[in-house]
């Protein structure tokens, strides 16, 4: 009796909640397959598709957006062997899962917890709540690949930005599984958006990008590189968050920090008269 | 004709020594290198004083008194001490107050009226606010045992030279961080004059340290190694230069920005209140606001009725004399930025907008200019992107909500926005599709040291007042 | 209301036969937001009017004094010692200008206009069942009538506020423009003495809202008033800046609608000379030099002119006066 044939996969890009190929057509050989290189193109790409998703998702209700992230962790627990098989440990995928539920239901506290009703010292109603940012560009972490990018990527979309992630090149499979959940979850298309590849060839293009609003450099462990996104990050101002520290522990809480440096606080004032 | 009399601010209550050192360790000291620069009076040109030019030199020096106070003294503190030290602070500039709303005005060129009832009333409730805060920073919000982070370099403008002072301080201290701060060049007197405050309060040396100086000044203190954070507020341009400076650095780094924000008049707006609020929003200091609402837009139906009205209001300006009390409208603050509203002005006129101003006597020594609007400017003329920082308004029109939105949003700025109309839905409607991160409705220009402030976009981020105000000097 | 043309003007005069036409025209007008009205008010009160100014302030002020009694216990003895103190309101000064006019109960007109015929100073009486205004509108109207007989040149009435808050607008103009009927008509109708003038009380503290205040102003202009008014001083809240401000502006956007200007008297609360002079600020700066006469403007009170009198005196002698130099009448 032969052994049956294995199908195997093509890993490629997620991109406005589809998956193409690079359009430079290349790829690079990781973890045993054909991954997707993304080039400059598909990082501006990329970077279209989070802009436009950006009214819907900012402009859905933080429950419904709750509900969404939800969703996607009772995805991910379904899939929990699939990323086991793919050489996660276990206890990271837990810990992931765990993650976007605790992420998820942040959609609809994060005003409560963060915004004020400002007591003025005048006849006016005053109040600041946060608002998503716009377009985050994200770098997650060389690893835990699986852990690292839930934790990159919750925190933005929660709140209602979008994002264009990096994920780690050196073990992209996590990422593009993580994408087919996301893409058969109900998130929309363009909320997510995940590029796989060189860091040095997407991410100056999106530290650059007059159309992202935040950089995340979570992912960044060369300092030197990570200081020159910075400087391309100050071009347009944009909301930047540092390479984590070597060694965090991705296992602990991860306190709001995350959340709060990709919103903006709107502050309304009203007279209050008759 | 009622002519109002000449009704002059006593300058008597001001003591301008004719010169000043910085202010380093608690003491008044010469800098390193002997460097001085003039501040003078914009509304007469007369040289008020002689002050000292801090160089890398002296930066280092005030940075290493900074550093000396947090840790031996200031960073350590009990809260509620730091906190009375605070109130003390507060307590002084009340008492002070006419003294330094005079001086403000001498320096600064902005009328005695808003220094005296705007800007020193907000300065020591921003101390009063944030002196609260120094022993319940527990309860704000940023987690159990919130910590400084050292040292703060501060770099301030001269469109509120104390009041911008009092927002980047009060908080700095009351988080436990010392502070290095940098007035800007043609504004510095009221900053000394704090620093004198400090010494009376007993507020321990090194905890704020005053180095006077321009750009190389500011530059050398952004970039000093031992600094923990930067604060600064003045143009995009600069901010984007400090962005990058602190790029791979640990200093966290707060930004007030430039703004173009749009005020806009529904047809169902309170139409006299709406056109105070147009007035306030653009000619309040002279328009030296980042805040200031300096692009109107006014729906077609109802703009005819709204510009004839606001001419009207316009032409009871009163431009003069910045310590007279019935002066609306002060001087332009220095020659520079005089050059640079008229190059915009001029622009204006150039790329076709209608420029009207009401009949207006200007003084002839100082640097004036006349409260001026621009109609029929479209989206594409310079005054309509460009911040100008001056007395100029530019009137646009719009037909429709959502066409009102868009136009409001199409700029890289993101500071303010006003909304006048009687329709609470609408307001809110708006105030959530508008980027801009203070959103006056039926209102503008209001400030208060409990209400967050700071900007979308490319105004900067970070918010300074309010309890949002606290998490750029903490360890979060 | 934007409309300045002819025809528009037509359209406003018929606004008043329909009770549907009248509603639609006074919620269409722009709303007064509360806290803007309140502060731009506030900050006319911080002008700083000194010397030259002060002293042609006070001048102007004090011919636009409606020097006021309204008390029951009023005599015959009584008002006509106001009515001399009308003419000279300082004695000892002959330069000190006469008050605008003197406002007394329709009873007590006769006494007064004795005093001041061919003086210049007008008389004014408060009739339509002052304060209240609780009558039938016959009793009213002959009260008007009365005190036009008598003499009076200037009718102050009051609004219906019942009706006015209850929203039957009809019946508030109707009732104006027939005591506007009753003070006479420009044709020579009562006996050929001119038309006297129409105030039209308001009573904004009962109105509760500036809202109201401005739909008031219209209607009464709208009617036929010749000046707006704000307060029989018998109702605990009287004048105050922000109420004037808005019919401040009520009158000048009348007059660029219509052409016809129509003036303004704040009545009730107003004693000190700086409140007097913060009051000329707003006229000056809301409706301008236009209205800066006592034909347009009035100050509807009793003690302010003591109050004036004293520091036009410290003005022209550099020292404080006290209230025993001044003639309490």
């Amino acid at each position: 009796m032969s052994e049956r044939v294995a199908v195997r996969k093509t890993y490629k890009l997620f991109i406005g909640g589809k998956f193409p190929r690079s359009e430079s057509g290349r790829s690079y050989l990781v973890q045993s397959a054909n991954v997707s290189l993304a080039s400059r193109k598909d990082a501006r790409d990329a970077v279209v598709a989070a802009r436009a998703a950006v009214k819907g998702w900012a402009g859905a209700t933080a429950y419904n957006r709750g509900q969404i992230l939800y969703r996607v962790a009772e995805m991910l627990e379904g899939r929990r062997a699939q990323f086991v098989a793919l050489g996660v440990p276990a206890d990271e995928v837990d810990a992931a899962i765990d993650r976007w539920v605790w992420y998820a239901g942040w959609s609809d506290k994060v005003a409560q917890v963060y915004g004020s009703a400002n007591p003025v010292a005048g006849p006016y109603f005053n109040l600041s709540a946060p608002e998503p940012t716009g377009v985050v560009a994200a770098v997650a972490p060389e690893e835990p690949a699986l852990l690292g990018l839930v934790s990159v990527i919750a925190p933005a979309i929660v709140t209602g930005n979008t994002v264009v992630v990096a994920a780690s090149p050196a073990a992209p499979l996590a990422a593009v599984t993580l994408a087919e959940v996301l893409a058969t979850s109900d998130l929309p298309g363009g909320v997510v958006n995940i590029l796989t590849g060189r860091l040095t060839e997407t991410v100056p293009t999106l530290a650059a990008h007059m159309d992202v609003n935040a950089l995340d450099l979570t992912g960044v462990a060369d300092a030197e590189l990570a200081a020159d996104l910075e400087i391309k990050a100050a071009e347009n101002l944009k909301r930047v968050l540092r390479p984590a520290p070597a060694g965090h522990d991705w296992y602990a809480d991860p306190g709001i920090t995350r959340l709060t440096t990709l919103l903006e606080t709107k502050t309304v004032w009203h007279p209050k008269g008759v | 004709m009622f002519e109002y009399a000449p009704a002059p601010e006593s300058r008597s209550v001001v003591d301008i020594k004719p010169s000043y050192g910085l202010f380093v360790d608690g003491a008044f000291v010469d800098p390193a290198s002997g460097g001085s620069f003039k501040s003078v009076n914009p509304a007469s040109e007369e040289v008020l004083a002689e002050i000292a030019e801090a160089g890398a030199d002296d930066v280092d020096r005030a940075v290493r008194a900074a550093r000396s106070a947090y840790e031996k003294v200031w960073g350590s503190m009990p809260g509620r001490d730091r906190a009375k030290y605070l109130f003390r602070i507060a307590r002084i500039i009340q008492e002070r107050s006419r003294e330094l709303a005079v001086l403000e005005s001498l320096d600064n060129g902005k009328p005695i009226r808003e220094s005296r009832d705007v800007d020193l009333p907000l300065v020591a409730a921003h101390f009063f606010y944030y002196a609260g805060w120094a022993d319940k920073l527990p309860h704000a919000g940023f987690g159990p045992d919130p910590k400084p982070l050292g040292v703060a370099a501060q770099v301030i403008p001269w469109n509120f030279p104390l009041l911008m002072l009092a927002w980047k301080i009060a908080p700095a201290l009351a988080a436990g961080n010392t502070v290095v701060l940098k007035p800007a060049e043609t504004t510095p007197l009221t900053a000394l004059l704090f620093a004198e405050i400090c010494q009376q309060a007993d507020l321990p040396a090194g905890v704020v340290n005053i180095v006077t100086g321009a750009g190389d000044t500011g530059r050398a203190l952004v970039e000093h190694p031992g600094v923990d954070k930067v604060a600064f507020t003045g143009s995009t341009e600069v901010g984007r230069a400090i962005a990058r400076a602190v790029a791979g650095s640990r200093k966290k780094l707060t930004l007030e920005l430039g703004g173009k924000a749009a005020n806009i008049v529904f047809d169902d707006a309170p139409i006299d209140q709406a056109v105070e609020g147009i007035v306030n929003g653009i000619f309040f200091n002279q328009g030296h606001v980042c805040c200031a609402g300096s692009r109107l837009l006014v729906q077609e139906s109802v703009a005819d009725r709204v510009l004839e009205s606001l001419k009207r209001r316009m032409a009871q300006l009163r431009v003069g004399d910045p310590l007279d009390k019935n002066t609306d409208v002060g001087a332009i603050n220095s020659a520079a930025q005089l050059a640079r509203i008229r190059e915009l002005s001029d622009a204006g006129s150039a790329e076709g907008a209608e420029r009207w101003s009401p009949p207006c006597e200007l003084p002839e020594r100082g640097f004036w200019f006349a409260p001026t609007i621009f109609t029929g400017v479209t989206q594409a003329h310079r005054i309509a992107r460009e911040e100008i920082f001056g007395p100029v308004l530019s009137v646009l029109t719009f037909r429709t909500p959502a066409e009102a939105v868009e136009k409001a949003n199409n700029t890289p700025y993101g500071l303010s926005a006003g909304i006048w109309t009687d329709k609470g839905s609408r307001i809110l409607w708006l105030a959530d599709r508008l980027r801009a991160g203070v959103v006056w409705a039926n209102t503008f220009n209001k400030f208060d040291p409990t209400s967050p402030f700071g900007g979308y976009k490319e105004s900067g981020y970070g918010r300074e007042g309010g309890r949002h105000g606290l998490e750029g000097y903490l360890n979060v | 209301m934007t409309a300045t043309t002819t025809s528009a003007r037509s359209d406003l005069t018929e606004l008043g036969r329909s009770e549907t036409a009248l509603r639609t025209f006074l919620h269409g007008l722009p709303g007064v937001d509360q806290v803007g009205a309140e502060q731009r008010a506030a900050q006319l009160g911080t002008r700083s009017i000194k010397t030259t100014a002060k002293a042609e302030a006070i001048d102007l002020a004090i011919r636009m004094v409606d020097l006021t009694t309204l008390e029951g216990a009023d005599t015959p003895g009584k008002v006509r010692a106001l009515a001399a103190k009308a003419l000279r309101p300082d004695p000892a000064d002959p330069s000190c200008p006469h008050v605008g006019a003197v406002c007394v109960y329709p009873a007590m007109v006769p006494h007064v206009a004795e005093v001041l015929r061919g003086s210049g100073v007008h008389l004014a009486s408060v009739a339509t069942a002052f304060p209240s205004g609780q009558a039938p509108l016959e009793i009213k109207l002959a009260d008007v009538r009365a005190a036009v007989e008598a003499g009076a040149d200037e009718i102050d009435m009051v609004i219906n506020r019942g009706a006015f808050l209850a929203g039957r607008y009809s019946e508030v103009y109707d009732e104006i423009k027939a005591v506007k009927e009753a003070c006479g008509s420009a044709d020579g109708g009562r006996q050929g003495r001119p038309a006297a003038h129409l105030k039209v009380i308001l009573e904004t503290g009962e109105l509760a809202t500036y809202d109201n205040v401005r739909r008031a102003s219209w209607l009464a202009m709208l009617a036929g008033g010749d000046f707006i008014k704000t307060s029989t001083g018998k109702v605990p809240v009287a004048a105050t800046p922000p109420v004037t401000l808005v019919m401040l502006e009520a009158v000048r956007d009348f007059r660029a609608a219509t052409g016809r200007q129509v003036g303004v008297k704040p009545a009730g609360g107003i004693k000190t000379t700086k409140d007097a002079i913060k009051y000329l600020v707003m006229v000056n700066e809301t409706v301008g030099a236009d209205w800066l006469s006592p034909d347009w403007f009035r100050f509807g009170a009793s003690s302010l002119l003591n109050d004036l009198l004293m520091q036009r005196t410290k003005l022209t002698t550099g020292v404080y006066a006290g209230p025993d130099y001044f003639t309490l009448d």
